[in-house]
């Protein structure tokens, strides 16, 4: 019993002290917490900075990250408020290695604000930086970079870099654009670096990400904006991939290009030059007959390269972002011919809905454009119809354009709108308008008298401001319009009792002494009642009583000239110097008697001379500023100045009218454009599309070079041309350049071209004629089997007029097995593929294999031969390819297929369609319509009894996906099938592709859904590239899972065989069994896929399996196809 | 006369700093170098420099001309000082000055400054100054995140909000607990692919895409009712919560009345181009897939008709007001929402008014007369009478006041256009779609 309660008396013991423990734990944090809260309240009340610092140092050093972190943000608020917190340096830098990575950002923001402050505690922090820009974590690099590179230390210089050195090398785009920042930043840091910096941008210049162009090109621009060089090869890789870049990417890129195209085309406004598109004859046709004289005075033919700008730029004139419309528009009006340019119209116009700030600058630029080109905007005149909520810059812009615009048909309804705006609550706008409706009035001839009694009926407005610019304007008028205005004047003249606004009495006054003559009995009596006031008017005004009076003294001495002498007496004592001044000058010359009067019997005419009209226009064009300066002796300087056109459109110049710091003239157009081929990106030929070759003898042919108005096509041309360059005799020409025909089609019209050059070849001289290949009737009666057999026809005949190079010994042996139509088109895109690769393919027999179909097993491929020349031509083509893609030299697409899956798709059943079946496959072999897109052929079959006509390809479906179809088949007679090609870019992902098929009669909704295993295309790795590459992509980008291999088959060549049946990969040797290595790229972006397969890893039938790629989302499907193939029995 | 005065006086310091610059390339800047957020009466309450510091003094040039304008509207956009050159915009009340040294394309600066402004909308839920200075250290690391080295760096707000997440109630109660974050500590996906404004691995147990097309008639009517000017600008609005990678493609009844049209960036081109059909693959969350514009060939039907007669005596302290609102073409809808603005000369010192149906207010410091009808009755037309008191002595009003006019019709689009169908690719669930019609009044104006 005793005992029991002893044991609960304990028991209790310990819960009380244990209660007491965790009470006085609670009060503590609860004092802890209070005595915080008590701080910042003091803080804030009445502490001096120093001890709030002191606090916030205490927080920092403290160990619990939410008290450094609560410091930290409280640090950075004062830095956002403005407040100095440089003095806790020392106790922020100590956490920039934290692991937090909320602090470590704060810490950052932090540091770049104060490093250049406290430059040697600065350096404390650079090693975390160092090592981060190791870190297996593309963005932990790229902000480490950023951080670095902002913290403005001239000691690390070298540090930056070198950093950015490693960085423009990333595998990463997205480091590599925050490389060409710090280029930037280091520049600005540093200018002796530029040399190096040059250098770095060079190298991203080439970079064919969409995420680089743009910031390669603001560091071009920032540092190096002379080295035009730079940027020839990357110009057409530019223009084909700025609508994939992000919007301020855009902007840059554009106004860069502008630039550029300035200085390397001939100008397309030549006085009376007729306006030929490229893709005429007639320049080339008589330059060999040497009329030369003739092409220049007629033709001017665009480089292409000009061309291609304008139109890739073209689409972004749809761009949300104002200032991607805007750099277009400006780009046009620079780069275009001038009947282009209203293209932009009808965006610039939409711009108006968004934000004041915006349509402010828009109006600007389309104030200068509309004094140019009225005609571009007239059809949208309302547009610029002023609402009384506008603010006054966009109702005064609004005005000037309106005004613009006017010409003869328009003009009664824009002086109707502007009777309203005069009535205008806005006081300062009414005024404007006036000047308007006078510049309407000298403009236009015809409304000069309406404008006229319009203004003069204002002279009664209840407005001293409205009366005021009427009468200057109305005075201006006058002087345009000689003719008998007296009533006018008299008007005047009874008003200038009311009037008190200096301008205006000065403009009367004027006017008196102008036309004294013509009202010889009111102009006395004016001047009688300014001598009155003199003494109490505005200088302008003094100066014009002093000219009144004068020229009242030539013409009517009798009765002024008591008046005169008041005032002149008046004016020389006048505080003014330049009254002063006026008044000695007008005594001397007009009072006779004195010594000095040698100009006196001149004066008359000195004072009284004719003057010319007053030009009204517009303030765009410095009307404003002559006024002014209309006596000063500068007056040419001035005008100068005002006259804003001659800044380029959209920039900060144009919009101050003053030339702003760090602008760059628009250079004019080149006299002579400078060589066009130096933008070619190879050189080992400089020919391209437009220039036909030297070494072309028959002139006929050359037309065929300009039939195809494809972007794409100079450069396909160049490559295919390089490759036969490569395949070597001039006798090959004749097959070169049906390949390079090929070549041009491809992106639309492959099929249809090569079955078409078969048609032709019967005649070989023909072959080649673009014109005679579209001919699309001929082909029409023709079963697709025919058309192949012409089409091997057309390549033996090349063959046999040219020499026997490998590539159409391969053909012709092709076109003897090809009789089967199953055959057909596989023959036909075979044979593309043939020239495509520069026919080095020597296996002749092997070919005949792969063309069969049904027989599509291990193709024995050549790795080394057709890699060399094939490489060369992927390399052109991914300049086309919006993706980024990162090639390293390591790494070899490997262009053979070592296993090509038999599975067909059904993609239309003849039940559902009608009598018409259609399956597809992948054949996993390179796409002719570009390195992007995937190969699938599709196999079209009738199933029923009567012939189907014109089957194609109709609505596609969702529009990322790139669907190039194959040609209209004209007729599939029963019973028959033939095979053809499509090229579809799935964007590496496994969406389906949907499309219509359509027959004449019929449409059916197809789909064809790759699985993960095709969107890749092999590549070859050494083992060690293969650890290498696989050692980056690590964290993240990783995926691995346990499999069960089926025990039967665990061989190496049995596990190859699983893994390729899904997955179109190329095999890495390996120098362990256990070990399989395979590697591919995404075929539309070209991203590293690696798959590693242990099969060590657990005893029994486990393996791992490894994926390593950047995308993360193929790489769980591939590793969820390779699971379920591996583990199937 | 203030305009050449301003532009002689500055033209030397200009040349001047632009001979300094071009023997020192290091003072060849980024494009923006500072911003500052500055609230209607002036007061600075954040500034962010991407280089070195600017003293905030250089916002003086700033409120002199802010002081000058008198409405905060009518401040220059665009100013220059000595040595910077300052781009502001207005919105919500608040300045947001950009502070920058070079040439620059200004819509460049102006457009990513309101891109500003709708990312802390969209953080926010509003952008005001109180909200800013709330989160103050939030809005610091989203300009950071949005520019590097002056250059816009991540805009868009799908990546941002990867990077910075967004506050929540949750979120700050449980990061206040337990001392956690609210950054993101993933990598944005969007910014590092070829679709940056949708990132990867978007989960929903409820997939739903609803798009509202949303139009607005700007139009000014003369005093005698007829049309002066009138276009319809549309827009579609989207809100899109798919999980995964969904492929969109929207297609409507009678594209070709689309004259003028921007996108998303994630909308193709080519495909618009020729097939006038949208494809794209969305953002997660709330956009603007498009506006357009109507072509101006069609007829703008005007919903309302407005019978007004306002006048001021010549003589003595009073005018008379009589408006009355009527349907016109309305296609059988009602009319909603029915607002009619008047901004009053400022010699109308006060109005006496009855209105037959809903009820008027008038601002006597501002000089806003503010009618708020409601739904439009075409059986009883409203209307609001009465006299309005002119300060004795002053002049007649020159000009009548003109109406603005504010409303909205549920379910129709005035321009006819219809959408077809929405269709969706690459995912395989059945999303919940929903297309809603909307017309509204824009800059609709009744000159009197």
């Amino acid at each position: 019993m005793d005992a029991r309660l002893l044991s609960f008396r304990s028991e209790a013991a310990v819960a009380v002290r244990s209660a007491a423990v965790s009470a006085e734990h609670l009060q503590l944090s609860l004092k802890a917490h209070l005595s915080q809260e008590e701080r910042t309240l003091t803080l804030s009340a009445n502490k001096s900075p120093a001890d709030r610092n002191e606090d916030l140092k205490e927080m920092l050093e403290s160990n619990k990250e939410s008290q450094k972190l609560e410091a930290m943000k409280r640090v950075v608020g004062l830095i956002a408020k403005g407040k100095n917190a440089s003095e806790l340096f020392p106790a922020v830098v100590k956490n920039v290695a934290s692991k937090n990575i909320e602090l470590k950002k704060l810490v950052y923001v932090y540091l770049v604000r104060y490093a250049e402050e406290q430059q040697d505690l600065a350096l404390l922090s650079i090693s975390t930086f160092q090592r981060a820009l190791k870190d297996p974590n593309q963005l932990i690099r790229a902000s480490a970079l950023r951080v670095l590179s902002s913290i403005r230390v001239s000691i690390i210089v070298p540090i930056v870099m070198l950093a950015i050195k490693e960085a423009a090398a990333d595998l990463s785009p997205y480091v590599r654009k925050t490389s060409a920042h710090a280029i930037q930043k280091l520049y600005s840091l540093d200018p002796e670096q530029k040399e190096h910096l040059i250098q770095v941008i060079e190298k991203l210049l080439k970079d064919k990400s969409t995420l680089v162009a743009g910031s390669v090109v603001m560091a071009f621009e920032e540092v190096c904006p002379d080295r035009i060089d730079l940027i020839h090869k990357n110009y057409r890789k530019l223009c084909n991939l700025l609508v994939d870049v992000e919007e301020w990417g855009q902007v840059v890129i554009i106004s860069m290009l502008t630039r550029y195209a300035r200085t390397q085309f001939a100008s397309p406004w030549r006085e009376g030059a007729v306006f030929v598109e490229n893709d005429d004859k007639t320049f080339y046709d008589s330059e060999p007959e040497g009329k030369k004289e003739e092409a220049e005075a007629k033709a001017y033919a665009m480089d292409p390269d000009h061309r291609l700008l304008l139109r890739n730029t073209k689409p972004l004139l749809q761009s949300r972002n104002t200032a991607v419309v805007m750099a277009v528009a400006q780009l046009y009006w620079h780069l275009a011919p001038k009947q282009e340019v209203s293209v932009v119209t009808k965006s610039l116009v939409r711009l108006l809905r968004s934000h004041r700030e915006v349509q402010y600058v828009v109006l600007q630029n389309i104030a200068t454009m509309s004094i140019q080109r009225k005609g571009m905007f007239e059809p949208f005149m309302k547009s610029f119809y002023v609402r009384s909520t506008d603010n006054t810059h966009i109702k005064t812009l609004k005005l000037e354009i309106l005004t613009n615009l006017a010409n003869e048909a328009n003009i009664s309804t824009i002086l109707r709108e502007f009777q309203t705006y005069v009535k205008s609550q806005d006081k300062a706008f009414a005024a404007a308008t006036i000047q308007a409706i006078g510049r309407c009035a000298t403009n236009i001839s015809e409304v000069t008298d309406t404008c006229l009694n319009g203004l003069v009926l204002l002279l009664s407005n209840r407005d001293e401001g409205v009366v005021a610019e009427s009468v200057v304007v109305i005075r201006k008028l006058l002087l345009t319009q000689p003719a008998q205005h007296g009533d006018i004047i008299k008007h005047m003249a009874k008003l200038f009792d009311k009037i008190t606004v200096p301008m205006a009495r000065a403009s009367i006054l004027w006017l008196m002494g102008e036309y004294c003559e013509r009202v010889p009995k009111i102009a006395p009596d004016v001047l009688r009642k300014i001598a009155k006031s003199f003494t109490a008017e505005e200088d302008i005004v003094k100066l014009q009583a002093v000219n009144l009076a004068a020229k009242l003294y030539l013409t009517n001495s009798k009765q002024t000239k008591l008046l005169t002498q008041y005032i002149l007496n008046l004016g020389k004592y006048d505080q003014n110097y330049d009254i002063r001044d006026r008044t000695r000058f007008i005594r001397q010359l007009i009072v006779p008697g004195d010594k000095s009067g040698a100009l006196n019997k001149y004066a008359r005419r000195i004072l009284l001379a004719p003057k010319p009209a007053p030009v009204l226009q517009s303030a765009f064009k410095g009307t404003r500023r002559r006024r002014i300066c209309a006596k000063s002796a500068n007056c040419n300087n001035l005008r100068r100045l005002a006259d804003r056109d001659r800044f380029q459109l959209g920039t900060l110049s144009h919009s101050l009218n003053s030339k702003a710091a760090g602008y760059q003239e628009l250079s004019d157009w080149p006299a002579v454009a400078p060589d066009q081929s130096v933008r070619n990106v190879e050189v080992l030929e400089p020919v391209n599309e437009w220039a036909p070759p030297v070494g072309k003898a028959k002139p006929p042919k050359s037309d065929d070079k300009f039939y195809s108005d494809e972007d794409e096509q100079d450069e396909a041309s160049e490559s295919s041309s390089d490759d036969s360059g490569s395949s070597g005799s001039s006798g090959s020409s004749e097959a070169s350049e049906s390949a390079s025909d090929k070549e041009d089609e491809s992106s639309d019209e492959s099929d249809k071209s090569s079955a078409d050059s078969g048609k032709s070849s019967g005649e070989s001289e023909k072959s080649s004629d673009g014109s005679e290949r579209r001919k699309k009737s001929a082909a029409k009666k023709k079963t697709g089997k025919a058309q192949v057999e012409k089409c091997h026809a057309a390549d033996s005949d090349s063959e046999q007029s040219g020499e026997q190079t490998s590539g159409s010994s391969t053909r012709s042996s092709s076109s003897e097995s090809g009789s089967d139509s199953d055959e057909l088109s596989a023959a036909k895109q075979q044979m593309n593929e043939v020239e495509s690769k520069a026919k080095v393919q020597k296996t002749a027999e092997k070919e005949v294999s792969l063309l069969d179909l049904h027989d599509f097993f291990p193709a024995p491929a050549n790795t080394s031969e057709s890699s060399g020349l094939s490489s060369n031509l992927l390399a052109d083509l991914e300049g086309l390819s919006l993706s980024a893609v990162s090639s390293s030299s390591t790494t070899t697409p490997v262009t053979s297929r070592s296993f090509v899956p038999v599975q067909s798709y059904d993609l239309l059943h003849h039940m559902s369609g009608k009598g018409l079946s259609a399956k597809y496959h992948f054949p996993r072999r390179p796409c002719l319509y570009g390195s992007g897109t995937v190969a699938v052929q599709v196999t079209l079959s009738n199933c029923c009894e009567r012939p189907l006509e014109e089957i194609h390809v109709g609505e596609r479906g969702p529009a990322g996906l790139q669907i190039h179809s194959f040609n209209t088949i004209e007729r599939l007679d029963p019973e028959a099938s033939v095979t053809v090609s499509m090229g579809i870019d799935f964007n590496d992902s496994t969406q389906a592709a949907n499309f219509q098929l359509c027959t004449k009669e019929e449409r059916f909704a197809v789909f064809i859904q790759p699985a993960v295993g095709e969107l890749l295309t092999p590549c070859g790795l050494s083992e060690t590239d293969f650890c290498k590459e696989q050692s980056q992509l690590r964290g993240m980008n990783e995926t691995s899972a346990t499999v069960a291999v089926a025990t039967n088959d665990m061989s190496g060549q049995g596990v190859a065989r699983r893994v390729l049946s899904v997955a179109n990969v190329g095999a890495v040797a390996s120098s362990e069994s256990h070990l399989h290595r395979f590697a591919a790229r995404t075929v539309s972006s070209g991203v590293l896929v690696l798959v590693l397969l242990d099969l060590k890893e657990e005893p029994g039938g486990g393996a791992k399996l490894t994926v390593n790629t950047e995308k993360s989302v193929m790489a769980s499907m591939l590793l969820r196809d390779l699971k379920r193939a591996l583990s199937q029995a | 006369m203030r305009f050449v005065g301003s532009g002689s006086h500055s033209a030397f310091p200009v040349y001047w700093q632009h001979h300094n610059l071009s023997t020192k390339p290091e003072s060849a800047a980024e494009m923006i170098h500072s911003v500052f957020l500055i609230n209607y009466t002036g007061d600075i309450f954040l500034e962010k420099h991407w280089k070195s510091v600017i003293n905030r003094s250089v916002c003086d040039y700033f409120f002199e001309a802010k002081e000058k304008a008198l409405e905060p509207e009518n401040v220059p956009p665009i100013l220059q000082t000595p040595h910077h050159y300052l781009i502001n915009i207005y919105r919500g009340k608040l300045f947001f000055l950009a502070v920058i040294q070079t040439e620059v394309p200004p819509l460049f600066v102006i457009e990513f400054l309101h891109k500003v402004a709708e990312t802390l909308q969209d953080y926010f839920g509003e952008c005001s100054e109180s909200v800013i200075k709330d989160n103050l250290v939030t809005v610091y690391e989203i300009l950071e995140e949005m520019l590097d080295n002056g250059f816009p760096l991540a805009t868009e707000s799908n990546v941002l909000k990867e990077m910075i997440r967004p506050p929540t109630i949750l979120r700050s109660v449980v990061n206040t607990l337990t001392g956690g974050s609210n950054l993101g500590d993933t990598l944005p996906t969007g910014q590092l692919s070829n679709i940056p404004w949708r990132r990867v691995g978007v989960k929903y147990t409820n997939n739903e895409a609803y798009f509202d097309v949303i139009e607005e008639i700007d139009a000014i009517l003369d005093k005698s009712g007829s049309t002066v000017f009138a276009e319809i600008q549309g827009v579609i609005e989207a809100c899109v919560r798919l999980t995964g990678m969904p492929d969109l493609t929207l297609s409507f009844m009678n594209p070709r009345l689309l004259d003028d049209v921007s996108f998303h960036p994630s909308v193709r081109f080519k495909r618009w181009e020729s097939e006038r059909v949208l494809s794209f693959i969305p953002p997660d969350g709330n956009f603007t897939l498009m506006t357009y514009h109507v072509s101006s060939q069609n007829l703008v039907a005007i919903p309302v008709y407005v019978k007004q007669n306002i006048s001021f005596m010549e003589t003595g302290p009073c005018g008379r007001l009589d408006i009355t609102i009527g349907p016109k073409q309305t296609m059988g809808k009602t009319v909603e929402g029915l607002l009619v603005t008047i901004h009053m000369p400022k010699a109308v010192l006060n109005a006496n008014l009855t209105a037959t149906q809903g009820n008027y207010t008038y601002d006597l410091a501002t000089k806003v007369l503010v009618w708020d009808v409601g739904k439009l009755n075409p059986q009883k037309l409203p209307n609001l009478r009465g006299s309005l008191s002119v300060q004795s002595g002053a002049p007649k009003p020159e000009e009548n006041p003109s109406l603005n006019i504010d409303m909205k019709i549920q379910q129709l689009a005035i321009s006819g256009l219809k959408v077809n169908r929405l269709d969706m690719y690459g995912e395989k669930y059945k999303p919940f779609k929903g297309v809603k019609y909307l017309t509204k009044a824009g800059k609709f104006q009744v000159r009197t």
